[in-house]
């Protein structure tokens, strides 16, 4: 009975739990989110107000959020990957020629996809888990190989029009009970491409993963520190391993989202993804150390990223050069706002 | 003594004068570069030609394999100079390397493009002289900020310096409001190809001057001890006077002065820049330039000498494979192969496998020596 | 394999480059007892835990443990956790971001999913029991270092294990943590678990365990039963046969007389450091060698690293030669005269992959200054002077640092801070984790400093040394000085009784 009192105290106790690092980065994640779109709404107005707006930003950065998803995984687990953009790039050209040239379908082209995203995790995974090689320089070089890969299939722009890949690209999803009236008064439903479901599907399933799974959780016990993870009784490369290798295939089904999206294959698709998808990640409360991150707070960092792109281009900055400055901003600021939160705990532990 | 030792040992000796030219530094690299050179004597050998005859201009210039090779490498072994300092510090690459070329060449046009074609040789002088130093104060300001951030708010190199990677080009064409300037002074053109003349390739003598330059700066300062001491154990460093973050901030800003000389010699090359692909993958070739010199990218201990032939070999490579009709875009597949196996080859877990392997071959033939005797 | 033995370690050999960290070990654990594994800094202790949880693979001997027939190989510590071992380590091993509740059941739950609400609840419950005072669902980097220790140790008695090796446990704990410690290594033991127990308290050995295997060196001196074993015995094992050279030294260090009334060599006056030390007073004069002594984090490397400036000091003032000067940054310290040798020789000391010759010019290099280096031909002569006047045993000044032993790395350090030419050397544990004749011939070294007038402070974690080689003691404890040891009070019992802050018994 007694014991009964106590774990129940201890549940009640729960709340009062001090703020974990993940949840406190997660907070100023969905906090610039919100104050980002009212500014959005406030500054731009109209368009910012419609659900579509918000819904054509999904459809825009379906890809990027499958993308971002695998990197926060491996950035959890103290790693890095910045082959996923060449990835998405190969990606794409791998399924354009096969559907055009090669007389594939729809599904060859997905089992392509997710072939070579796993391909790149396996390979990167055991170079980085087995071999202890830095993973930024290991996926440099996965990058490149890449890079060099989409030229070697084909240097040029290929335009997809295999039917049944068209009819697929094409599916719009009406979001229920979303929508805008337009100006005669007819009521227009949202709707998302079918990129999204399958983005909206990886979220929740890692976020699971992440949250409830023993797999996930010593994710986030290697990032924390490898060496306690490992007297613990974690298989540490193992579970670098899988990691690099999730993130491959999150970069199979994000390349095949781009692919979807773009309708076509070319060797400057996605160019700088990789970076969009670090930017998220950090944006989103993943901390570089590792050991810290959550898939939510990454798909407010998609969305941070996408709402402050388009603020910049509402604001006739449409100069091309902007939004990398942009993010690259956004990067530096939350990158030093870590910095200083990691001081001021070490300082705080002293 | 020693003299009788050799001579007991010579069998040994063999192995003993194998063993260390094996283990030098420079023996991957020039290893390498006999590799390729191989190659090529029995895939073509007017490969090796070099020829004198009149270009354009009407002067003589030397043409050929070898003297492209030792042309387009000046700006990688440029770079390799300060990514070496860099790696060996920090512990981490700088990869912003190529998009900061683009701004510190996006300078030099800026100031360049204000001036008419018919300004006198001392007035040209003043203003080459002028944007230059402007240009290497330019690039060692983003090399401080890229240092800044990696000893101040100990953000990893590689991350620290994606800011600048992700942002770099863009300000280039900021720089000049994306216009697509062109030079018309043919004596813009001297710095990137020849000096009315001369017949070796201008960047020739800017690369030797810059190694030089760093031969020099190593044997009169204790920036070899001081950046090794950091890049290995900074927590000690400190213990014994150095300041660490000042180190490492200075590795940065020397290197951002190498992408000054890179960013200066690119666009003199064609007088004119394309921001996004002036330079572009460069940061790839120097930092496999370092660790084809056997650099640990880990930090620590270095070897210039390497480091500046690892990139020699690499334009090597690169030209080689020009040669076989390889498209620019598809040669980073193949180095990225390189690099591959050059990882594969110095990570620890396969150095170790080798030392035991060779331990038990060597305890086993103990073994055989001993029965035999 | 002895009848009521859980686990047997027999011909246990274990080597780092350059050091022979085991050799030949033999270690028996029985069923339902203590057992105590006693040493010097350096013995081998934390190396033979490691080999038996896998951490280190083992480079020769057999392990057999209960219920396996042969001998078993331990590959990782999931393997050893799998066979029923489980360990708490000196430092602490969880992830400190991931929740209490995690730390204790990650990686043993079975299937496939974490079920918070039951890890919360058994932990709660356990946490309980042992009257941990902390919310499972906290996050551990967010505890105090004691709690965290604790977490480990309820982590541990809750796998259902043969054996349990509790590696220096009780350093982060206070009395009634230790009290409720020992109440639980009991319950265990009555259960018939087979506890392994690393300590350095001397005390806490007399008073829980059954027997004693001492190593020495990475060698075996013997194992004892707990009543045959006297304390003075004990302590002479540990050490070995060296106690007559040493006691040869004291008689010199007797000889030399200090000036106490002339001018401090340093003084500092209200220091006030960043790292939870209190502000405190502290001289020392020419010739003298004076000793900090404390237990574990009683702040007596943290005042000596504000002397050197190597922490940050935010007030007090400092006086060399009665002259006031500024000390904020160790290389201040260093053109003031002091040498300072870290505690942690291979965090702080050594610059691992540099040459011992480039080791030994370091501090004075950087004194010169950046753009004044060494010769090579120079670097080398002092390179050479130091190997020979220290008996440096290095293949040449061109070998890596790393390569060395313990002992050999210490005295490079030692000679770099002599090629310095300091008037005040500090040296924080200068002996800890090396061989006996190194230990003898640094603190030789030390009454020789002091006798051709340089001041030095000595720190040790063994009283014996300091006795031998101090002529004053500055007594610390929770981050404060607590009282001053001179002359005839330079004993044992007076020492003790100082750092424990109650009469003397």
């Amino acid at each position: 009975m007694s014991v009964n009192t106590n774990a129940i105290g201890g549940k009640r106790l729960n709340k009062r739990a001090s703020l974990t690092d993940t949840n406190l980065l997660l907070i100023i994640t969905i906090a610039v989110f919100f104050v980002m779109y009212i500014m959005a709404i406030v500054f731009l107005g109209k368009g910012f107000t419609k659900p579509q707006m918000f819904f054509n930003i999904l459809n825009e950065n379906a890809s990027l959020l499958v993308l971002s998803c695998g990197m926060t995984l491996v950035m959890i687990t103290g790693g890095i990957d910045i082959s996923v953009g060449q990835v998405t790039s190969l990606v794409c050209m791998a399924c354009a020629v096969n559907l055009e040239f090669n007389g594939g379908n729809v599904f060859t082209s997905m089992l392509i996809a997710l072939g070579i995203g796993l391909a790149f995790g396996i390979v990167q995974g055991f170079l980085v888990a087995y071999l202890e090689f830095q993973p930024f320089i290991v996926t440099l070089a996965g990058m490149f190989f890449a890079k060099g890969m989409t030229t070697i299939i084909c240097s040029d722009r290929v335009n997809v029009t295999e039917p049944g890949f068209d009819a697929l690209s094409k599916t719009e999803v009406t979001v229920p009970f979303m929508g805008s009236y337009n100006k005669v008064g007819d009521f227009i439903p949202a709707f998302v491409e079918i990129g999204v479901i399958v983005a909206i599907l990886v979220v929740v399933l890692l976020f699971v993963f992440l949250r409830w799974t023993k797999l996930g959780r010593s994710f986030y016990a290697v990032g924390g520190n490898n060496q306690s993870a490992n007297m613990l009784g974690i298989n540490v490369k193992l579970t670098k391993f899988l990691a690099h290798v999730l993130c491959g295939l999150c970069a199979g089904i994000g390349g095949y989202l781009f692919f979807l999206h773009a309708r076509s294959g070319s060797p400057l698709h996605a160019q700088g993804a990789e970076m969009n998808a670090i930017a998220s990640s950090i944006i989103g409360g993943t901390m570089l150390s590792g050991g810290v991150g959550n898939i939510v707070g990454t798909l407010f960092g998609v969305l941070s990223l996408a709402t402050i792109k388009n603020i910049v281009t509402s604001l006739g900055l449409d100069d091309p050069w902007w939004t990398n400055i942009t993010v690259a901003a956004m990067l530096c600021i939350f990158l030093l706002v870590q910095s200083v939160i990691l001081a001021r705990k070490n300082k705080n532990k002293k | 003594m020693t003299t009788s030792e050799k001579k007991i040992s010579t069998g040994n000796s063999a192995k003993g004068f194998f063993g260390k030219l094996v283990s030098n530094q420079l023996f991957i690299p020039l290893a390498a570069l006999l590799l390729l050179v191989i190659f090529n004597l029995i895939a073509d050998p007017t490969f090796f030609k070099i020829s004198l005859e009149p270009s354009s201009t009407g002067y003589y210039i030397l043409s050929g394999n070898l003297i492209s090779i030792i042309d387009n490498a000046s700006e990688l072994a440029i770079l390799a100079i300060g990514m070496t300092l860099v790696t060996s510090a920090s512990g981490g690459q700088d990869i912003s390397v190529g998009s900061a070329i683009a701004i510190a060449g996006s300078v030099v046009l800026r100031i360049a493009k204000g001036y008419s074609a018919g300004i006198s040789n001392g007035q040209f002088a003043g203003m080459i002289i002028g944007a230059f130093v402007l240009c290497v104060i330019v690039a060692a300001l983003f090399g401080a900020f890229n240092g800044a951030l990696v000893a101040f708010f100990k953000i990893q190199p590689m991350v620290a310096t994606l800011i600048l990677f992700t942002a770099g080009r863009s300000i280039a064409a900021w720089i000049n409001n994306n216009e697509n300037i062109s030079i018309n002074d043919t004596r813009f053109g001297y710095f990137g190809n020849f000096l009315p003349g001369i017949p070796i390739p201008t960047p020739v003598f800017i690369s030797a001057a810059c190694m030089i330059i760093i031969a020099i700066v190593l044997k009169v300062t204790n920036l070899r001890l001081y950046s090794q001491a950091v890049g290995i154990n900074a927590s000690s460093s400190r213990l014994n006077g150095i300041n660490p973050k000042v180190i490492k901030l200075l590795t940065f800003i020397i290197l951002g002065a190498c992408v000054a000389v890179c960013g200066f010699i690119k666009v003199s090359r064609t007088s004119s820049i394309t921001y996004a692909v002036i330079a572009n993958n460069i940061e790839m070739d120097a930092i496999l330039a370092v660790a084809l010199g056997g650099n640990n990218l880990g930090g620590g201990k270095f070897n210039m000498t390497a480091s500046i032939l690892g990139a020699y070999v690499i334009q090597f490579l690169t030209t080689t494979l020009f040669k076989f009709k390889v498209s620019s875009s598809a040669i980073s597949a193949y180095k990225a192969v390189v690099v591959i196996l050059l990882i594969i080859m110095s990570a620890p877990v396969v150095r170790k496998w080798f030392s035991d392997l060779k331990n038990k071959r060597t305890a086993a033939k103990a073994q055989v020596r001993k029965e035999g005797a | 394999m002895e009848k009521d033995a859980v686990l047997e370690m027999r011909g246990i050999c274990k080597y780092f480059p350059g050091v022979r960290a085991l050799e030949q070990v033999d270690f028996t654990l029985r069923e339902g007892e203590i057992h105590a594994l006693m040493g010097e800094n350096g013995a081998g202790k934390s190396t033979l835990i490691k080999v038996l949880t896998g951490v280190y693979p083992k480079d020769g001997g057999t392990v057999w443990l209960k219920g396996t027939g042969s001998a078993i190989h331990i590959k990782s510590p999931q393997d050893a956790q799998s066979h029923g071992i489980a360990t708490v380590y000196q430092e602490i091993t969880l992830c400190p971001n991931l929740t209490v509740a995690e730390n204790m059941y990650i990686a043993r739950t079975k299937g496939a999913f974490t079920n918070w609400k039951k890890i919360n609840q058994d932990a709660g419950k356990l946490l309980d029991e042992l009257g941990i005072p902390v919310n499972p669902a906290e996050q551990l980097g967010n505890c105090s270092i004691a709690v965290q220790q604790m977490v480990a140790i309820a982590r541990a008695v809750d796998m259902d294990c043969k054996v349990l090796i509790l590696d220096e446990p009780t350093s982060s704990l206070d009395e009634q943590e230790v009290q409720k410690l020992f109440k639980l290594m009991r319950d265990l033991k009555a259960k018939g678990v087979g506890i392994i127990f690393v300590t350095h308290f001397l005390e806490q050995v007399y008073e829980v365990c059954d027997r004693i295997t001492v190593l020495r060196d990475g060698q075996l001196v013997g194992e004892y039963i707990i009543e045959e074993l006297p304390r003075v015995q004990l302590v002479s094992k540990m050490l070995g046969k060296d106690f007559d050279d040493m006691a040869e030294i004291k008689s010199d260090a007797d000889a030399e007389k200090v000036d106490y009334n002339g001018t401090p060599v340093y003084q500092a006056i209200n220091l006030t450091g960043t790292t939870g030390i209190k502000p405190f007073d502290f001289e020392i004069h020419k010739g003298e060698v004076n000793g900090f002594t404390g237990l574990l984090g009683s702040g007596r490397s943290e005042s000596v690293r504000a002397i050197f400036g190597a922490d940050r000091v935010v007030g007090g003032k400092v006086m060399i030669d009665g002259k006031e000067v500024k000390i904020r940054k160790p290389l201040d310290a260093m053109k003031h005269g002091i040498s300072y040798l870290p505690e942690d020789r291979k965090l702080d000391g050594i610059v691992g992959d540099l040459s011992v010759r480039d080791n030994i010019i370091l501090a004075l290099q950087v004194m010169k200054g950046f753009f004044k280096p060494f010769s090579r031909a120079q670097a080398e002569a002092f390179a050479d002077e130091y190997i020979k006047l220290l008996n440096i045993k290095t293949a040449s000044s061109d070998t890596p640092i790393k390569s060395l032993s313990g002992g050999n790395q210490q005295k490079v350090i030692l000679a770099r801070w002599l090629l310095a030419n300091p008037v005040y050397l500090i040296l924080d544990e200068p002996t800890r984790g090396i061989d006996v004749g190194t230990k003898v011939e640094i603190q030789k070294l030390v009454l020789k400093l002091a006798a051709e007038g340089k001041s030095v402070t000595f720190i040790s974690s063994e009283i014996d040394e300091m006795i031998r080689t101090c002529s004053r003691l500055v007594v610390m404890r929770d981050g404060k000085v607590v009282g001053e040891l001179k002359g005839n009070d330079l004993n044992q019992n007076k020492i003790m009784a100082t750092i424990a802050g109650g009469e003397s018994k």
